[in-house]
């Protein structure tokens, strides 16, 4: 300990220079990253002629330019809590499917042996590699054979975005938990086995409470995803009743004209919740969109 | 692994199962119809095909001959460089840096991060703030610095590579980054203060300790890199939509999904899209190659 203090200490006086340097190329990347949020939020309550000549003064709440009517009128225009259900349904359907469904095949992938497991795992992997566009225009077609998109109604057509989006992040999560299936010791399981409980009981009594982290992992990974996809969605989606927040984002940028009061408070409408969501969840967000990246 | 628990084959398939019935079904099926897809005549999404094209390649020597199928080519490996340089080489330089401070580390990351985590729908709204042409972010913002008289066109044919490329870059070069960090924190300070015996310090250490070591993270940023560019749609779609300026903006994602949605030619989509696997795979390949992951 003391030898790593003094050690220290001396790259401390040798690196004061490269350590304010390096600060000070850091800070401004961070300033890039965090300005275009909190441009948009002081935008958002600027009076809407004000945007496009002095859009870097903060618009005090007792100061002229400050206004609520961007966001009136975003309520009046959009139906922003329609949306948000929308997208949460979708969401949390693929979430909870990927999950369940994941688990399950990722357990079995693991701790079986069979013949066709070099295979199976080898077409999970593979599978990982089919870009979004590569299917989309068959999974369409099928969905309209069997009578779930372009019906008109609400809850079919949010199921035909649902279907394609569990598949498209079942490959991945099993990955993900198979990695850390793996590193369960088996021993565990068979202590349970001798006391009388199958496979089946001890996926849910122990498997599923141990590996509880990488569950976690998994369903973040999952809802954002889901949540941020605007592909799919603009593929099966074309009803207003039902729009989803990114459908209904993209709607706003597309007819909103010169009405950028309204733009602003749209994105802050949407960015907002996501920002307080991270800011609680950040440390399971960040494992969960970059585990997968770093073990696959 | 083969423990009494687990020598009954039949759980597999209740575990099994469910989740290769989704792939099967919403993942290869597809996969393999839209490879047959891009051979056949079919004029609407949704509909049944009316026979094969007359020849039955006709969409990929019509490839040949469309210019806008040139355009988005040559912009999707303009995607996949600058994605090399900007995201994954900026990632790295920001990492490198924050490896050197005390304080602050943490704060630095969540704050890069933050961007992956908001929808590319809103991104793209607001960027297209940023960039409008009258009264933008930055047009604002030039004038009152350099005092320039007019506006600059961020969409004209002059600018547009730049101002769809820079919202991709900084979207995700947080992403990298956390990559890249928790990379180096695997790096253990005893190779360090060896290498500190041995006098190498500063910008020595970083190039003979550090990188080295760094490699295999790097590799697999780099393939992660390459492969995800040719993906790119949200926020080229929501800022440039239908190639703005003039054609000059199509991606490959962006100029199948107009062809399949707004321009009818389903087969032609098809066909753009096995193109967009097959320069994936190459891409995977090639990179898998040449930054092969080496053992230490």
């Amino acid at each position: 300990m003391a030898a790593k203090a003094k050690h220290s200490l001396t790259h401390i006086r040798r690196q004061k220079l490269p350590q304010l340097l390096s600060y000070t190329m850091l800070t401004f990347w961070g300033i890039t990253t965090v300005y275009p949020f909190f441009w948009v939020i002081i935008n958002s309550f600027r009076v809407k002629g004000e945007i496009r000549s002095d859009s870097f003064s903060i618009p005090w709440p007792w100061k002229a330019s400050f206004t609520l009517d961007n966001y009136r009128v975003a309520a009046a225009r959009a139906d922003f809590i329609k949306a948000y259900t929308n997208s949460l349904t979708i969401s949390l359907l693929v979430t909870a499917a990927v999950v369940i469904l994941a688990g399950l095949a990722a357990y079995a992938l693991v701790r079986y042996e069979f013949r066709l497991k070099k295979y199976i795992y080898g077409l999970v992997v593979a599978s990982m590699m089919f870009p979004v566009f590569s299917t989309i225009i068959p999974v369409f077609r099928m969905e309209v054979v069997l009578g779930i998109a372009s019906t008109g109604k609400r809850l079919l057509s949010l199921l035909s975005v649902v279907l394609p989006q569990i598949a498209g992040n079942l490959s991945f999560s099993i990955i993900v938990l198979m990695g850390f299936i793996r590193s369960i010791p088996v021993e565990i399981e068979e202590a349970a086995y001798l006391d009388g409980c199958g496979p089946i009981g001890i996926y849910f009594r122990i498997i599923l409470p141990v590996a509880r982290p990488s569950f976690a992992t998994v369903s973040i990974f999952a809802f954002l995803w889901s949540y941020n996809d605007l592909f799919t969605q603009m593929f099966f989606l074309r009803f207003p009743e039902e729009r989803t927040i990114t459908l209904l984002l993209n709607e706003i940028s597309s007819q909103a004209g010169v009405n950028y009061g309204l733009m602003a408070a749209s994105v802050v409408l949407v960015v907002l919740p996501v920002l307080l969501v991270y800011v609680l969840l950040q440390k399971n967000i960040i494992k969960g969109l970059t585990v997968g990246a770093i073990k696959g | 692994m083969n423990s009494p628990l687990y020598r009954k084959k039949w759980p597999l398939l209740i575990f099994l199962l469910p989740a290769f019935a989704f792939l099967a079904v919403f993942l290869f099926y597809p996969f393999v119809q839209n490879i047959l897809n891009s051979f056949l005549n079919i004029s609407g999404l949704g509909t049944a095909a009316a026979g094969f094209n007359e020849p039955w390649y006709h969409d990929y020597i019509k490839m040949h001959s469309d210019p806008n199928m040139a355009t988005a080519l040559k912009n999707s490996l303009i995607m996949t460089g600058a994605t090399i340089v900007f995201q994954v080489g900026l990632a790295l330089l920001l990492a490198l840096l924050v490896d050197r401070i005390k304080l602050g580390a943490k704060l630095f990351r969540t704050i890069y991060f933050f961007p992956i985590v908001i929808s590319a729908t809103a991104l793209g709204l607001l960027f297209n703030l940023i960039f409008l042409y009258n009264g933008g972010m930055l047009n604002q913002l030039f004038a009152s610095l350099f005092n320039t008289a007019g506006n600059l066109d961020f969409k004209s044919e002059k600018y547009f590579l730049a101002t769809m490329l820079t919202p991709v870059m900084w979207q995700y070069v947080g992403f990298y980054f956390v990559i890249f960090v928790t990379g180096l924190n695997n790096i253990s300070s005893e190779v360090y203060e060896a290498a500190e015996l041995d006098g190498a310090e500063g910008l020595k250490r970083t190039f003979y300790i550090t990188l080295p070591l760094l490699r295999n993270v790097l590799c697999t940023c780099l393939v992660l890199g390459i492969t995800g560019a040719l993906k790119v749609f949200d926020l080229p779609w929501v800022m440039m939509g239908e190639g703005i300026p003039m054609d000059k903006s199509w991606l490959l994602g962006t100029y199948m999904y107009s062809q399949a949605f707004n321009r009818g030619d389903v087969d032609y989509a098809s066909a753009i899209a096995v193109l967009i696997v097959i320069l994936g795979v190459i891409f995977a390949l090639v990179s898998n190659k040449l930054f092969k992951q080496k053992d230490y």
